[in-house]
């Protein structure tokens, strides 16, 4: 890394070399049997140069020359967008808890006994359902440098448990799933097990349904399908600075539901998401986006900052190029009614747990329309089996904008979410005739 | 070939204990140019060596991926170990005879070869076309070019080098007006001949009006209508709805599954025929050999509305006990090979567009994607444009619309199949995680009855 950066300092003004390493051992478990074992390594170096005021940039995923590297972004410089940024100096970064030790020392028998107790209760319950699982750990070493003198470096572990499940009766189908991650092991599978097997519980019926405005819940799992995307697009500082998002003249304005606070935090303790400091060396930090209904802040990394007169919030993430603004851990605050109140306040309404197709629509205004892939009709406050054939439409802004009730519980999706139950008093319903 | 590479994986794959190893060794190129609003936002190089080795033992499989090529025979080693955690039952493998070949691009006007410079050219030209367009807020380009050379070998004596070019540009249009946002794109690529994207002028001048059009249009109201699917929507709809229930993976496990897609069983109207083939020349799908060493093929996944056959690895054909197709893909070196699609397409008929739009007396007319999605049975697919048919005559323009159905009900209502084959080469396809696959898929216009459209009341 040091050669590389030397040998761009001789032609380029400023420059910073990127590099990611990683190994992870995914075990695949597919119709309800063990299925495939692998182990992936990978290393990649990226360099970020600015000549004559513009940027450059160069991958090499594997072995490279560091002559070549350089020689690739110097090619793409000279095409490149006026860097407004200055790389970032040497600085404190906060103390972040992303690495046990324990992660990854699990063995791949213990990760395939995880697996198949998980699979043996959700048959347990459901003999003829077919269930794809995986259990995977892994570790991530993260290094940067840069000509103005930064040079830091972390590690962190994880491990992912998810499991789909299908059953198939006739022309009909059944999808349940859910999945958690961690900088820890997961060797307990019992919550997971616990939250799919509800899914199947309330799906032993499929009820008809009406086409009309109806309240809707949305469950953690329906808030991840449905909501976050176009919200997450709606305070990119990129998409802010270009005009595109709704929000863009909306700093300091109440937009959402009084009650409804959002934020973006890099540093949670043993999540995925969390880093003390971001792809271009920024310390990682929490960062209010809407604070009880108020839009607060946008997300930045160091160019969009800078070409928008204001500062990174630790939020350039890499994804095979430049970075560019990236959410790390998006955390909704939780509120006061317990998710059972809910159900009960009403008297014909949907629960949503997945809805698929929602991210295909128009995300920037928000307007959204999918199938819902996992949901729960509700009469008189019980629910009274699945829905099937029925589409919801909506607008994210109006949704957010009113909402009946917000959870008390919170539930972390994939890692990237943490968000509680969500009620909408009135949302489109289109159901299919018979 | 390089002879060096090829001895270390032939030593590599000597004497192990595996009832079948591969080797695979990549080597790639990537150019990227992307644009937002006035600003080119990115360009940049990628250049990867990598590789991977996957081992069969007694049913289960190891794999291994890695960057650093060096030390193969250790990385087999730790594939077949892995294989024999897994591994609990005979093992199930079609049978191939084994191929050595070297393949080569053909292309007309190749990427690789043009300056950086003369490429953004084109899209600078592209780009003010769409920014110049009043109530255009900002656009969004993206285009890459790659190109990869992969180097295959297995346990039986196959070793194939395959070279390939691949190209993609998306022209993003965003229109905005009194808070309201809209937008539309137009994705088009091509297996290595930069020609494909020129000239595009008019089009993208077209989008981008429309894209304004958009701010003012009606949203449709939800519910069942009669639909008309232009070839770009319906090939996307024949991928989606159809093509993924036809990839054998998804299959051969699952005895219901099984049972509902038994080859034989009646999908459609005697009109309609539905085909994979990667060996269907010079589209993004095309290629000599999949990533198992399998030669190419083109497929009839129905014929006459009959399920005729469906898309195999050698492991689900081996499992089905049906013919091998040659449909193992990995979008790269960090993925094993899973079961996908290639070029998929509903064959034209004879119905002419106009006949089509004169017997839908209140229907809408969708053209183009955004994206589509499946989960077996239920898809959905949304259009970037629609319009509303009155009387036999398209009316005026709608929101974005997204479409929804059951694909068994839906294949038996397209009730008419028009003339007019087009293939889309714009898209990318997603599963399991590898995302995005070069695919291209097509259709003539097809009409639909009874079909589910989400909206407002």
């Amino acid at each position: 890394m040091e050669e590389t950066l030397s040998r761009a300092l001789k032609v380029a003004e400023q420059a910073e070399v990127f590099r990611v390493s990683s190994k992870s051992t995914p075990v695949h478990f597919e119709a309800n049997r063990l299925k495939q074992v692998q182990t992936k390594e990978s290393t990649s170096t990226s360099l970020r140069l600015v000549k004559g005021g513009k940027i450059g940039f160069a991958q090499a995923n594997g072995f490279i020359e560091s002559e070549t590297l350089v020689s690739m972004a110097l090619e793409t410089c000279q095409f490149g967008t006026n860097a407004g940024f200055e790389l970032p100096g040497h600085r404190a970064y906060p103390h972040v808890d992303i690495l046990d030790t324990q992660t990854d020392k699990i063995a791949i028998d213990e990760m395939v006994d995880v697996g198949e107790k998980l699979i043996d209760s959700i048959t347990k319950h459901t003999p003829d359902v077919l269930c794809q699982a995986s259990v995977v750990k892994g570790i991530i070493s993260v290094d940067i440098i840069n000509s103005q003198g930064s040079q830091a470096s972390y590690t962190k572990s994880f491990f992912e448990l998810g499991l789909e499940g299908v059953v198939v009766k006739g022309d009909d189908m059944l999808f349940v799933g859910d999945s958690q991650s961690s900088c820890h092991p997961i060797l307990d599978f019992k919550s997971l097990a616990e939250e799919i097997i509800t899914q199947l519980e309330l799906a032993k019926k499929n009820v008809p349904i009406s086409t009309k405005l109806m309240p809707v819940i949305f469950t953690p799992l329906g808030v991840a399908s449905t909501l976050i995307t176009p919200i997450a697009a709606a305070f990119n500082g990129k998409i802010v600075l270009d005009g595109a998002s709704p929000l863009k003249d909306k700093l300091g304005k109440p937009v959402f539901d009084k009650n409804l606070s959002l934020w973006d935090d890099a540093i949670l303790s043993y999540q995925i998401a969390s880093y003390p400091f971001d792809d271009e060396g920024m310390p990682g930090q929490r960062t209010s986006l809407i604070d009880c209904g108020v839009v607060s802040h946008f997300f930045y990394d160091l160019q969009t900052a800078a070409l928008a007169n204001t500062r990174s919030t630790g939020n350039g993430g890499r994804h095979g190029g430049l970075p560019t603004p990236s959410t790390t851990s998006l955390v909704i605050g939780k509120g006061n009614v317990p998710y059972r109140d809910m159900v009960r306040d009403i008297k014909e309404g949907l629960v949503i747990y997945m809805l698929m197709g929602a991210e295909q629509g128009n995300i920037l205004n928000g307007d959204f329309s999918g199938n819902v892939l996992l949901g729960y009709k509700v009469e008189d406050g019980e629910i009274t089996g699945r829905v099937k054939n029925t589409m919801v439409s909506g607008n994210v802004y109006q949704i957010l904008n009113r909402l009946e009730a917000i959870g008390d519980d919170a539930k972390w999706i994939g890692g990237l979410l943490q968000t509680p139950y969500l009620y909408c008093p009135s949302l489109s319903v289109a159901a299919k005739a018979g | 070939m390089e002879i060096e590479k090829i001895s270390a994986i032939t030593d590599a794959l000597k004497g192990h204990g595996a009832d079948y190893v591969e080797v695979r060794l990549e080597e790639s190129y990537v150019s990227r140019i992307l644009y937002r609003g006035q600003r080119v936002e990115e360009i940049g190089k990628t250049s990867s060596i990598g590789g991977n080795v996957r081992a069969l033992v007694k049913g289960g499989w190891g794999f291994v991926s890695f960057n650093d090529i060096t030390g193969l025979r250790d990385k087999v080693d730790l594939a077949i170990r892995q294989a024999k955690i897994v591994g609990n039952e005979d093992t199930k493998f079609s049978p191939v005879q084994p191929v050595t070949d070297t393949v080569i691009t053909e292309t007309k006007k190749d990427p690789i070869a043009m300056p950086l410079a003369s490429k953004k050219q084109l899209l600078d030209e592209y780009n003010d076309i769409i920014m110049s367009t009043p109530k255009i807020q900002t656009s969004n380009i993206g285009y890459h070019d790659s190109r990869k050379k992969i180097i295959f070998a297995n346990s039986e004596g196959a070793c194939i080098e395959q070279n390939k070019i691949d190209l993609g540009l998306r022209l993003t249009a965003i229109a905005i007006a009194d808070g309201e946002v809209q937008q539309l794109g137009l994705s088009l690529g091509s297996p290595g001949d930069f020609s494909a994207i020129e000239g595009l002028q008019q089009e993208t001048k077209e989008l981008a009006q429309r894209a304004v059009r958009l701010l003012s249009a009606p949203q449709a109201r939800g519910g069942e209508y009669t639909v008309l699917l232009d070839p770009v929507l319906a090939g996307v709809f024949t991928h989606e709805a159809f093509g993924h229930l036809s990839e054998a993976d998804h299959v051969y496990e699952n005895p219901q599954l099984r049972d509902l897609m038994a080859l034989g069983r009646k999908f459609g109207g005697k009109h309609l025929n539905i085909v994979d083939g990667a060996a269907v020349p010079g589209l993004r799908g095309s290629y000599k050999y999949d990533d198992e060493g399998v030669p190419a093929s083109k497929t009839y996944l129905i014929q006459e509305g009959i399920l005729e056959s469906r898309l195999h690895s050698r492991e689900t054909a081996a499992k089905m006990g049906e013919k091998i197709t040659g449909n193992a893909r990995a979008i790269n070196y960090r993925y094993p090979p899973i079961v996908r699609m290639t070029n998929t397409y509903i064959e034209p008929m004879s119905a002419s567009f106009e006949d089509m739009v004169s017997e839908i007396k209140e229907g809408i007319y969708v053209k183009d994607w955004y994206g589509g999605t499946t989960s077996m049975e239920m898809f959905t697919f949304s259009a970037a444009e629609a319009y509303m048919i009155r009387d036999g005559e398209i009316a005026e323009m709608l929101r974005p619309v997204t479409l929804s159905g059951n694909v068994f009900a839906t294949l038996h209502n397209i009730d008419a199949i028009g003339n007019d084959l087009g293939m889309n080469q714009g898209g990318g396809c997603g599963k399991g995680g590898q995302s995005s696959l070069p695919v291209s898929n097509g259709s003539p216009h097809i009409r639909i009855s009874k079909c589910l459209i989400g909206g407002g009341q």
